[in-house]
């Protein structure tokens, strides 16, 4: 990727008022170039991004302590969870991924409309994926609460393969996918925000900050799930 | 940061990606055979259990590196966004290692207020705290309460 930061400091330093011969209706006026907004926009979502990492890495560091200490209930827990259901959960995340990566594409290649369609068929797509992944979240949490495998206080699951300490594996399972749901969640509604603004033709190649920054959100969702699925379905 | 001549030669409009879209295809695919990867192997036993842990650690770590370097554009992007991830990363690892190092020299994992059941083995069966765990400060459930009885207070 070729960004024109550093070369567009460089003209602007020579002839102030350069910019405002393209002046987009997306331009703050406190960004000398549309390079330079994108290029802050695009620093400030990575350092959110790192405090994604950070507040789910709490959780993943809780869990390997708690699975060093009580490994025999982990096991008796994760004996419970469907990696079925799991693993069509990562197909849709990972296609919703690749979705999402191509709404980038065609947002950023959309020059005089000509990937509008493009941008917002994998946009709802992406939107797709994600409520199959929401679905199917629905059915494993009903199928658990229904057994009593609920976390801390609330476990009451009386089967004949309990162990002691089961319920600090649900407790990290709930968190854990739990947040994750949440961030799912709210990955949909900013999709949908970019829909309603990909059918107004707000995002060309001059201007889709939007959709690369909710991209990058979007794969940050995806990545955490590519960790937190081995760990929790498959870890025996 | 380097200044690189072909971001002058094509100014402000090319924002990213001069390669087309199938490259993110390839990367869906290899994605996908990854997590067919992962499910086997969790079925095969490697020796132990953290063989195990550390094969699927790996895998998923491939997986992730995949979907930051081409979906997250890191492969092709400014230095700067890869630098705030990596640094990310690696202050993860320090949290994780220390932490996981540190487990090894407590006892006890509950925190002070902590009433439930925590760190017995003694039965097997019941969901209760065991009368020789050391109680937190509060009153500790009887012996013979119920399966969580410690945990309804």
């Amino acid at each position: 990727m070729s960004q024109a930061h550093e070369a567009s400091l460089t003209e602007h330093g020579g002839h102030g008022d350069d910019h405002a011969h393209d002046h987009h209706p997306f331009h703050q006026h406190h960004f000398a170039t549309m390079e330079q907004q994108f290029d802050a926009s695009k620093i400030g979502m990575w350092l959110f991004l790192a405090t994604e990492i950070l507040l789910f890495g709490g959780l993943f560091v809780g869990f390997g302590i708690m699975q060093s200490k009580h490994s025999a209930a982990f096991i008796a827990g994760h004996h419970h969870l469907d990696w079925q259901m799991g693993a069509l959960n990562t197909c849709f995340l990972l296609i919703s991924s690749f979705t999402m990566v191509m709404a980038v594409w065609a947002a950023s290649n959309n020059r005089n409309g000509n990937k509008q369609g493009i941008l917002v068929t994998n946009l709802l797509l992406t939107l797709g994926f994600a409520g199959g992944f929401m679905v199917v979240k629905y059915f494993e949490y009903s199928h658990k609460i229904h057994d009593g495998l609920l976390p801390g206080k609330f476990f009451h699951y009386t089967g004949p393969d309990l162990v002691p300490n089961m319920f600090v594996f649900f407790s990290f399972y709930f968190m854990m996918t739990g947040l994750h749901g949440f961030h799912v969640l709210g990955g949909m509604g900013a999709i949908t925000y970019l829909i309603i603004r990909s059918l107004k033709g707000d995002y060309t190649s001059d201007y889709f900050t939007p959709v690369d920054l909710i991209g990058l959100y979007w794969h940050l969702v995806d990545l955490i799930w590519i960790y937190l699925f081995p760990l929790l379905y498959l870890i025996s | 940061m380097s200044t690189h001549s072909e971001t002058m030669a094509h100014g402000h409009q090319e924002h990213t990606h001069e390669h087309g879209w199938k490259g993110y295809l390839y990367i869906l695919l290899i994605l996908l055979v990854l997590t067919i990867i992962t499910v086997s192997a969790s079925r095969v036993d490697f020796g132990s259990s953290t063989a195990n842990v550390v094969i699927a650690m790996t895998i998923a770590t491939i997986k992730a590196s995949l979907v930051a370097l081409f979906f997250m554009h890191l492969k092709d992007d400014k230095p700067i966004n890869g630098l705030i991830f990596v640094s990310t990363l690696l202050f993860l690892a320090v949290f994780l290692g220390f932490c996981l190092v540190d487990a090894e020299s407590r006892f006890d994992t509950r925190p002070g207020t902590y009433k439930g059941p925590v760190d017995q083995v003694a039965e097997p069966l019941k969901n209760v705290d065991a009368p020789v765990a050391p109680a937190a400060a509060a009153p500790a459930a009887a012996p013979a309460a119920g399966e969580h009885g410690a945990a309804k207070h």
